[in-house]
């Protein structure tokens, strides 16, 4: 090619499909991407293509009905999900459920949380060409999903909360089953340093990558994890306690480097955290009653009401509107992953193509909690 | 000269820490024992489900083909999907009373998200959840199965 050649061709944008069934958009997310050679200068989500309509249908159905369907928005954190339904309509019926009730909700909410970053650790190596991850983080998260089975008949769309208290009782061996798992996973939690965190490939693809300052986090309303690695303290279970966090001391897992590494740092520390409000409650767990009866038509008083819990991606919010009769007039999910999201073009603009995928498996995305 | 010290100890660095990655790899290839895979449809006989595990719901009989089903249809209300439909019939008893007997229980296997709600709800507690989890058939009329047997009636002193 001549030097004169080579001055008429010039460089443009165009535009690429990332997705909807690109193996690390983690579900059908269709990314529209306008690209520079390799340089990303803007990312459109475009969602929709897992839409359930789970708002409307609730509309439809009644109040007992409804946490079976939340199961199915965010279903790594299920139980999260059903924890904010049941205290929303138990705020609005004036419930006060026994003490039992909710050491057991708080158990396996952080049971929950820490299953659900075991999978977004596998999966954030994986994205990054790390395909050991995967079998690891795996094998933990089977010996959680195994205590939920036993107590609870269902490995990931648990349905264990119910409004006015629990679907069953904890099982007899449930107590032995956590402290087991505890001990077995203080052990392994290392490993995931030594595997992933300390790698010399891992780390030059995430520190420095996807720089997102405090402001823009609290402007975009990036929550959870995701939103504390900018040193944005937001955790709900510290500012709002709900449930058993008020008889619990733990620290709210803050970092300020803002970048990739720092999000994956505060989810592994978080995972510390949640062992040990684990080990808090797990032998505290009072004597009583694992229910409320309520009455056989639950009618929720007319007017409004919120309720807001820390999922395992953030903060998740529920807003009923209710008239009077046995199925809410309106409902309202404030899912903490669509708000995630639509940081993503802030966050990955000016950056690779690569560290786009970084960046995104560092938001831990779960599409059916964005297009519910 | 700076820079090349720097070139070789970030060579060094990069091969420390992939030696450190794979110490917990080696670590279980040399023992292979620790890794746990099930063999699944090898070990199809000696896997045994929890007793609370949700597999399916059905009606259990007793040995004179009795069940406990009263045919109140809480079970067909409380279900958010409608995989249950009950079909009563009404009978002329000896002494000259009407009495509401469950005629078909119908189940849609293919419909049920297995919420346990039905069971929960159920008065006379006629209903239970199976451990089976294979359910898969060739035809999905097949989803559809009726729980309550052929001749079956109601046990002697359930309330209504």
């Amino acid at each position: 090619m001549g030097e004169a050649e080579q001055d008429r061709i010039e460089t443009q944008e165009y535009l690429v499909n990332m997705g909807p069934q690109h193996p690390s958009t983690h579900g059908v997310l269709r990314l529209l991407l306008k690209l520079e050679g390799e340089i990303v200068h803007h990312v459109d989500p475009h969602i929709g293509y897992i839409h359930s309509g789970i708002e409307k249908m609730c509309e439809s159905l009644t109040y007992p009905q409804i946490p079976y369907l939340t199961d199915r928005m965010d279903y790594l954190s299920a139980h999260m999900n059903e924890e904010a339904v049941c205290l929303c309509i138990e705020n609005a019926l004036g419930v006060e459920v026994p003490d039992r009730v909710k050491y057991i909700r708080t158990i396996f909410s952080e049971l929950q949380r820490l299953a659900s970053h075991q999978l977004w650790w596998c999966v954030m190596g994986m994205d990054l060409g790390a395909l050991t991850t995967f079998f690891y983080g795996l094998r933990d998260r089977e010996k959680i999903l195994d205590i939920f089975e036993e107590t609870c008949g269902a490995r990931l769309t648990l349905h264990y909360s119910i409004p006015g208290g629990l679907m069953f009782d904890i099982h007899p061996n449930f107590r032995n089953r956590v402290h087991e798992f505890l001990n077995y996973f203080r052990e392994k939690l290392p490993e995931y340093d030594q595997l992933l965190t300390g790698n010399v490939i891992f780390q030059e693809r995430t520190r420095g990558i996807g720089i997102f300052p405090r402001e823009a986090v609290i402007n975009y309303g990036v929550t959870g994890p995701s939103g504390r690695a900018s040193g944005f303290s937001c955790d709900v279970r510290k500012h709002h306690p709900y449930s058993a966090y008020p008889f619990v001391s733990f620290q709210e897992a803050l970092d300020d480097r803002c970048d990739t590494l720092a999000r994956y740092k505060v989810r592994i520390r978080e995972m510390w955290e949640s062992m040990s409000i684990i080990e808090q409650l797990i032998d505290n767990i009072p004597e009583g009653d694992y229910q409320v009866k309520l009455k056989g038509v639950v009618k929720l008083p007319e007017g409004e009401y919120f309720q807001r819990v820390e999922s395992a991606r953030g903060d998740f919010g529920v807003f009923i509107i209710s008239d009077g009769k046995k199925s809410p007039y309106r409902l309202k999910f404030r899912s903490p992953g669509f708000s995630n999201l639509s940081a993503l073009h802030a966050m990955s603009k000016g950056w690779k193509i690569a560290d786009l995928v970084a960046i995104m498996s560092s938001l831990d995305l779960v599409i059916p909690d964005i297009d519910r | 000269m700076r820079a090349i010290w720097k070139y070789l100890s970030d060579v060094l660095k990069g091969i420390w820490t992939l030696i450190q990655g794979m110490r917990v790899t080696g670590h279980y290839f040399f023992r292979p024992w620790l890794i746990v895979t099930q063999q699944y449809p090898e070990n199809r006989r000696k896997l045994v489900m929890f007793e609370r595990f949700r597999g399916e719901v059905t009606m259990p009989h007793n040995e004179n083909n009795e069940h406990k089903c009263t045919g109140c249809g809480i079970c067909e209300i409380s279900c958010p999907n409608g995989s249950i439909e009950i079909i009563t019939a009404t009978v002329l008893l000896p002494d000259g009373k009407k009495k509401r007997i469950i005629d078909k229980h119908i189940y849609h296997l293919g419909m049920c998200s297995l919420c346990n709600l039905c069971v929960k709800n159920c008065p006379s507690d006629a209903i239970v959840m199976a451990q089976t989890f294979e359910h898969a058939v060739w035809d999905r009329t097949q989803l559809t199965k009726v729980l309550n047997r052929p001749g079956s009636k109601i046990m002697e002193g359930i309330k209504e």
